[in-house]
């Protein structure tokens, strides 16, 4: 459960809030599009989630967990429970594709017999186990941010975050990306999504929150884009 | 493979990349490490050296006690040469001063005179010289040559006693020398330091700013601080520790070479330093390097790198 209470957040003292008096709750399962126009403060919502940001006044809880509060020591803790894909995918370009999906787990110490075992699984999953050993640069952008998916899930968070992980691809295959995020939605994990794509939005009938000017103008279960 | 190693292999992996992505850093890196340190362990080879030839010397040395005679002019002889009565007053008093005075010898006139005779044979100086021009004299050694101004307090001025002399006074301005020489190298030594600390600084800025896909990545997956760390840190240790070998070697070339086969060879007056001061030497620079590099890359690392 993710709980926001009154979340104000400004990145400067003296400059307008990018999050202005926010309270909403998501459910654990739930998908959730956050949607707006570029700086209404749908990335704030997620840096505050990852605690790469703090909030000047309200909680973030999740799980009952004040994020705020969290001692420096237990962020990477959160971190671990969160994926988290972007617009760019954000690979190494020099790794392979199993290496950038087995990087995830090496900097978390596993063992070699549980990475040997979890990357070709979610590789799997997102599609990708006959291009385990490509680079980078000799996938589609479809397939880069496959990788990414697969990066972010190999630690079997209980909460997905992407934001506009469908800006640099086309149509068809930000479709592909959304079945595959609904897929991982299913089986049991939160997703939220940041997005600006209308079409997707309409498309998929999901809860929408839409953010203007750093507060809530709309929270809406099954939602579009917006009323046009 | 241990899964304990295949973790190390990654790590080092990770601080290859680091190190090979910025590489004329890290040579730069090594070389002010290997300068630094060199120049530090120099100047401990000048201490050991001040130290080996106090050794070979304050073992030589004594201090004299020299006695008035008929033709002494200082006013502590006013009353004439120095009687048996003051003789015997000064030996009871160095002999009190035991264990300081280690040895008390005492030289007669007619001592002085064959003595004189023996050093100056081959000049015409010792036909116009007898023996009662000469004075009589306490040659005294110490347990502790520093302590030579105790002495000089204790008799100096006093009544029959023309001059105390210190052989040392005569070495000192040579230490003096050595000295300086060591405190400028020294000096060097921190001021390379203190760059080379920069440069840790500068390369932690670089490499971060090389690794920061990596290091937004990792943050991402919930890397811990240390695993965030530690790649930084073994670069700036890896660097200590390769420049660390440098100095080693420069300060073995300067013992084996231009110790041993030059300057002894020429300078036959005195014994130097051994290889133990140039292992004693190299291993305060590789460990002080190392410290260096650790603490200054942790200082450097929090300030360039967000967790």
């Amino acid at each position: 459960m993710i709980k926001f209470e009154n979340v104000t957040m400004a990145y400067r003292k003296d400059g307008n809030p990018a999050l202005n008096d926010v309270s909403f709750e998501i459910a654990d399962g739930e998908f959730v599009f956050l949607v707006g126009q570029s700086g209404a403060g749908k990335s704030t919502i997620l840096r505050l989630l990852i605690r790469e940001e703090r909030a000047q006044d309200g909680t973030v809880l999740i799980d009952d967990i004040n994020i705020g509060m969290l001692p420096e020591k237990e962020v990477p803790k959160l971190r671990r429970n969160i994926g988290m894909v972007f617009q760019d995918f954000r690979l190494l370009p020099e790794k392979t594709v199993a290496e950038n999906v087995a990087f995830a787990l090496q900097v978390l110490n596993k063992s070699p017999d549980e990475i040997k075992q979890t990357v070709p699984a979610v590789l799997d999953l997102v599609g990708l186990l006959d291009k385990a050993n490509r680079r980078p640069e000799q996938l589609s952008g479809g397939e880069q941010q496959r990788v990414a998916i697969a990066r972010a899930l190999v630690n079997r968070p209980a909460i997905l975050m992407a934001d506009e992980p469908t800006g640099n691809l086309d149509p068809d295959t930000s479709v592909e990306i959304m079945r595959l995020l609904d897929q991982i939605n299913k089986a049991g994990t939160t997703v939220i999504m940041a997005t600006h794509d209308a079409g997707i939005v309409d498309q998929m009938r999901k809860r929408v929150i839409e953010i203007t000017g750093g507060a809530i103008i709309r929270d809406q279960a099954q939602g579009v884009y917006g009323y046009s | 493979m241990s899964p304990f190693m295949t973790r190390v292999r990654f790590v080092l992996g990770e601080v290859w990349q680091g190190i090979s992505r910025s590489i004329t850093l890290t040579i730069a890196l090594i070389a002010t490490f290997a300068i630094s340190l060199s120049l530090l362990g120099v100047s401990l080879l000048v201490g050991s050296q001040v130290n080996e030839m106090k050794d070979y010397w304050f073992d030589k040395v004594e201090v004299s006690i020299f006695l008035c005679t008929s033709g002494s002019d200082t006013p502590s002889c006013a009353s004439g040469p120095a009687t048996e009565e003051q003789k015997s007053q000064i030996r009871t008093d160095l002999e009190a001063m035991q264990p300081l005075v280690a040895e008390i010898f005492f030289e007669s006139q007619q001592d002085a005179y064959d003595r004189f005779v023996e050093r100056f044979k081959a000049s015409p100086i010792s036909a116009n010289v007898t023996p009662d021009q000469l004075p009589e004299s306490f040659r005294i050694k110490l347990s502790n040559p520093e302590e030579f101004t105790t002495v000089v307090n204790q008799f100096l001025s006093r009544p029959g006693i023309e001059a105390v002399r210190d052989q040392r006074a005569t070495l000192s301005k040579l230490f003096s020398v050595l000295g300086g020489l060591q405190a400028l190298a020294f000096g060097f030594a921190v001021t390379m330091l203190v760059v080379t600390s920069l440069l840790v600084g500068n390369t932690i800025r670089v490499t971060a700013y090389a690794r920061r896909r990596e290091i937004g990545i990792m943050r991402l997956v919930g890397a811990s601080k240390m695993a965030l760390r530690l790649p930084f840190l073994l670069e700036a240790i890896f660097g200590a520790l390769v420049g660390g070998i440098f100095a080693t070697l420069i300060l073995s070339v300067i013992k084996g070479y231009l110790v041993d086969q030059v300057i002894a060879t020429s300078f036959t007056f005195t014994s130097f330093f051994g290889w133990g001061s140039v292992v004693s030497a190299s291993l305060i620079c590789i460990v002080s390097g190392t410290l260096l590099a650790f603490i200054t890359a942790w200082f450097g690392i929090a300030k360039h790198l967000k967790v």
